[in-house]
């Protein structure tokens, strides 16, 4: 059982210096598997999570925020003035510990601190670098700044939501922040394989625009090789009909229905209760159902507004159609399929008290990984990090306090 | 870092078996970019998903389909018959000098082929067994059936994406088996590491529809924290006690651009100046944009601010904006369509397309390529998708020393 509870990454040493989400996402997967995460941040420059919406009982403070606390868990919080010579000397014995150093900075910033690759290759030769970005750390627009929100756009991803006869809509969501986590991952395990054989470190560097492209890869060679220009089609697609979001009772409320072939239109006739409508010949195919779309799209959902979205949902599934709520938040932390694989996970934050945190999407056999530590609190792990990982002594962490090294 | 790429392939003594279909497909392209040697093992006469399209040339054909192209490129193929004895037979002795088996059938379905984890583990303990499934291999929804919207509706996406007076849209271009793939590779590299500590496997099971809600931002943890769930604002996007805009035509189609305020103040600063260059926005010149916040302002304030900009990106292109938006580090990027991707400077100057040669099709076709760049390794397409069972003959004959005649007997038998 020890294995079980050290988790598969134990051992594995990661300095970072991430914030918002890429970086943050990536490494709070390394510390669910066991990984030690020191993260740095310093007073005057905190990640900026902290400072943003939605805040515990709404009231501010940096301890208190959502987003830092859904994207950092089970790390270790150091603050370090890193405009201080001292403090550079501190994250450098920090390097010359660390298997891995995780950033998203502008490129460029690390170097400014004396921290680029060629900086830390000269305290541990074999150190693996990653580095996230908005387009990658070489090229004209590697400068170019800005967050997953916009980004997604340059990518193709805002053009590809909303409905033929309107302007796209795009999501409130930073949908590329969540491509490159999963290549960071992979990436650095598989950079750590490579050490092991070679002796050889790296630097890593992933950009949202390249990641986020290889997700449309499909639509792409449709274009390079067809011609053929993905546009908005609201939910349709070739084929499938009905396929849509339609609406439910209630306020807001959506179920999503896609029916594939035959076997899935038998299934939708027997879950609406053959209505008439259903045996009419014209939706008996799916080229019919494909060419009267509009009309079957009303008569499906003239019979979901009769029923709530989790009705519309199981009636579907039970007779073998494909079909799920457009759920909220909310419904995501009733879902019983989530709670059936302990999704979420109740700790108690210092500071925002007791709630929920969320797993990852896999589950491993053997070291199945947990959430063990809330998000940390500013500068909560400073003092251990000093002590326990670079053995200070009393008197020089006390000297290095007085000095404002830890602001 | 193009001038330092060095054909170096971070996992290439590992040995992938990849039984998946569309579901999972892209989990073991992610393993083949990092040099991983991976063997599709396709029914015979072919992986169904081969008949998804969008097709080459338009023509549907299991070897023409741009859907399978993209998501099977550094793979090799061979075909095989799970269902028969022989078959699992054979599958039995590839798992033996396998590292990873990558598969995404119906929860139970390898059980019932009496290939499962705890039989092929007892084959080689080192195994490690990744099954990509719709909602998990156990629970409640463990038969459910799923579709990409289903996933995108049931992870939170959808909620917050659309016009407001619409129903919620999905990403038109399927997303739910890349983003499933792409963390299942990453599950799998994890139980790697593990296993290159202790010589163990294991067996990781993903679940589609948990990847995304493991993909989504402003859901689970707005209702836990904010007690609230954001909805879709169409051009709009919530954040605190107001929603900036953030859709905006231009002269020849549409760009991302927002008012932001305190820390990111000077850049409305910057775009205020470059509009007022050109005699709009004046009104704006003079507010300080570094000494709000989101939380103090009115929607109604904000919007009287928009307004001013609408006229000012009506005389520009998309280009023209980015570009100065780029001099003047304003956070603005053009709503790009594919074909404005293709173009984009930066992935060109980047190496990031590939021509990859497809002999059969007489052609050359263009390929996004590596994902991540690097010092020290490359993740690029070195091979253009297999031919159903092209590798049989490799793998079979000169690795497994089946003879020609044998070979020629499980075929007719059905089994290749």
């Amino acid at each position: 059982m020890e294995t079980e509870e050290r988790g598969a990454l134990h051992g594995l040493k990661v300095l970072d210096f991430s914030w918002v989400i890429a970086g943050p996402e990536t490494t709070r997967y390394l510390a669910f598997h066991g990984a030690t995460v020191v993260k740095v941040e310093s007073k005057s420059r905190l990640d900026i999570f902290r400072a943003y919406i939605p805040m515990a009982e709404g009231i501010p403070g940096i301890n208190r925020c959502g987003a830092f606390d859904a994207y950092n868990t089970d790390k270790y919080d150091i603050t370090i003035d890193l405009n201080k010579q001292k403090g550079v000397s501190i994250i450098k014995r920090l390097v010359a510990w660390a298997d891995v150093v995780v950033e998203n900075f502008m490129p460029g910033t690390m170097e400014k601190w004396n921290l680029g690759y060629d900086d830390l290759k000269g305290i541990r030769n074999d150190i693996i670098m990653i580095s996230f970005s908005m387009q990658g750390q070489t090229g004209p627009h590697s400068q170019v700044a800005g967050f997953g929100t916009e980004l997604q756009s340059l990518v193709g991803y805002t053009n590809l939501m909303g409905w033929p006869d309107r302007p796209p809509s795009g999501t409130n969501s930073p949908y590329t922040d969540f491509v490159v986590p999963w290549y960071g991952i992979t990436a650095i395990m598989a950079a750590l394989d490579y050490r092991e054989r070679t002796g050889k470190g790296q630097h890593l560097d992933i950009g949202q625009l390249e990641a986020g492209a290889s997700f449309l890869s499909s639509a792409i060679l449709d274009y390079t090789v067809n011609n053929t220009t993905a546009t908005p089609r609201g939910n349709r697609s070739d084929y499938a009909a009905p396929h849509g979001a339609y609406r439910c009772k209630g306020d807001d409320r959506w179920c999503a229905i896609a029916v594939h072939n035959d076997d899935e239109w038998m299934g939708f006739c027997n879950a609406v209760g053959n209505l008439s409508w259903t045996t009419e010949p014209r939706f008996s195919t799916l080229s019919g159902r494909k060419k009267n779309e509009d009309e079957l799209d009303k008569l499906t959902e003239s019979w979901t507004l009769g029923h709530t979205h989790g009705e519309v949902m199981t009636k579907m599934q039970e007779w073998g159609v494909p079909s799920g709520i457009v759920a909220t938040g909310q419904d995501i932390h009733s879902d019983l399929q989530l709670r059936h694989r302990a999704h979420f996970k109740l700790l108690d934050h210092p500071e925002m008290g007791k709630h929920s945190y969320e797993s990852p999407s896999w589950r491993l056999s053997k070291t199945s990984g947990k959430i063990q530590r809330p998000s940390p609190c500013l500068g909560e792990h400073t003092e251990h990090v000093c002590r326990e990982i670079l053995g200070m002594s009393d008197e020089e962490f006390i000297e290095l306090l007085q000095e404002g090294i830890f602001e | 870092m193009n001038e330092k790429r060095v054909s170096t392939l971070p996992l290439q003594p590992y040995r992938v078996l990849d039984l998946t279909d569309e579901k999972g497909s892209f989990c073991g392209k992610v393993l083949g970019d990092f040099g991983a040697d991976v063997i599709k093992i396709e029914k015979p006469g072919g992986d169904p998903s081969r008949n998804r399209g969008p097709f080459y040339r338009n023509i549907p054909h299991p070897e023409r389909s741009l859907h399978w192209f993209a998501c099977n490129t550094n793979k090799r193929s061979i075909t095989l018959n799970m269902e028969s004895l022989n078959g699992q037979e054979i599958f039995k002795r590839l798992t033996k000098g396998a590292d990873f088996i990558i598969e995404s059938s119906q929860p139970g379905y390898m059980e019932e082929i009496g290939l499962n984890y705890t039989i092929l583990e007892s084959i080689n303990p080192g195994i490690i067994m990744v099954s990509i499934s719709p909602f998990g291999q156990t629970g409640p929804y463990r038969d459910w059936k799923g579709s990409d919207m289903v996933y995108m509706g049931m992870g939170g996406m959808m909620y917050i994406s659309g016009d407001p007076d619409r129903a919620p849209v999905r990403i038109s271009v399927e997303q739910s088996y890349f983003q499933a793939g792409a963390q299942a590779a990453s599950a799998a590299m994890i139980a790697h590491y593990y296993r290159q500590r202790t010589g163990e496997g294991q067996y990781v099971d993903v679940s589609i529809h948990e990847s995304l809600v493991c993909s989504t931002h402003l859901t689970t943890f707005f209702w836990e924290i904010g007690g609230y769930n954001p909805r879709r604002e169409g051009n709009r996007v919530s954040r605190g006690a107001v929603s900036p805009r953030m859709i905006w035509p231009c002269k020849d189609g549409y760009l991302s651009w927002r008012i932001w305020v305190s820390q990111q103040g000077s850049r409305t600063r910057a775009m205020v100046e470059w509009a007022n260059s050109e005699g709009k926005a004046e009104e704006l010149k003079d507010l300080n944009w570094e000494k709000m916040d989101f939380n103090q302002l009115t929607q109604d304030e904000l919007e009287s601010w928009e307004k001013h900009f609408v006229d000012f990106f009506l005389a520009h292109t998309k280009a023209e904006l980015y570009e100065g938006a780029v001099q003047r580090e304003i956070i603005l990027f053009p709503i790009n369509t594919i074909h404005d991707l293709k173009d984009d400077i930066q992935l060109h100057s980047r190496d990031f397309w590939q021509e990859v040669d497809h002999p059969e099709l007489a052609d050359t076709i263009i390929y996004p390529g590596a994902p991540l760049q690097s010092t020290e390794c490359n993740y690029n397409v070195r091979s253009r998708p297999p031919l159903i069972g092209e590798h049989n003959e490799d793998i079979y004959c000169h690795e497994l020393g089946i003879s020609k005649e044998d070979l020629a007997v499980l075929k007719e038998g059905g089994c290749i």
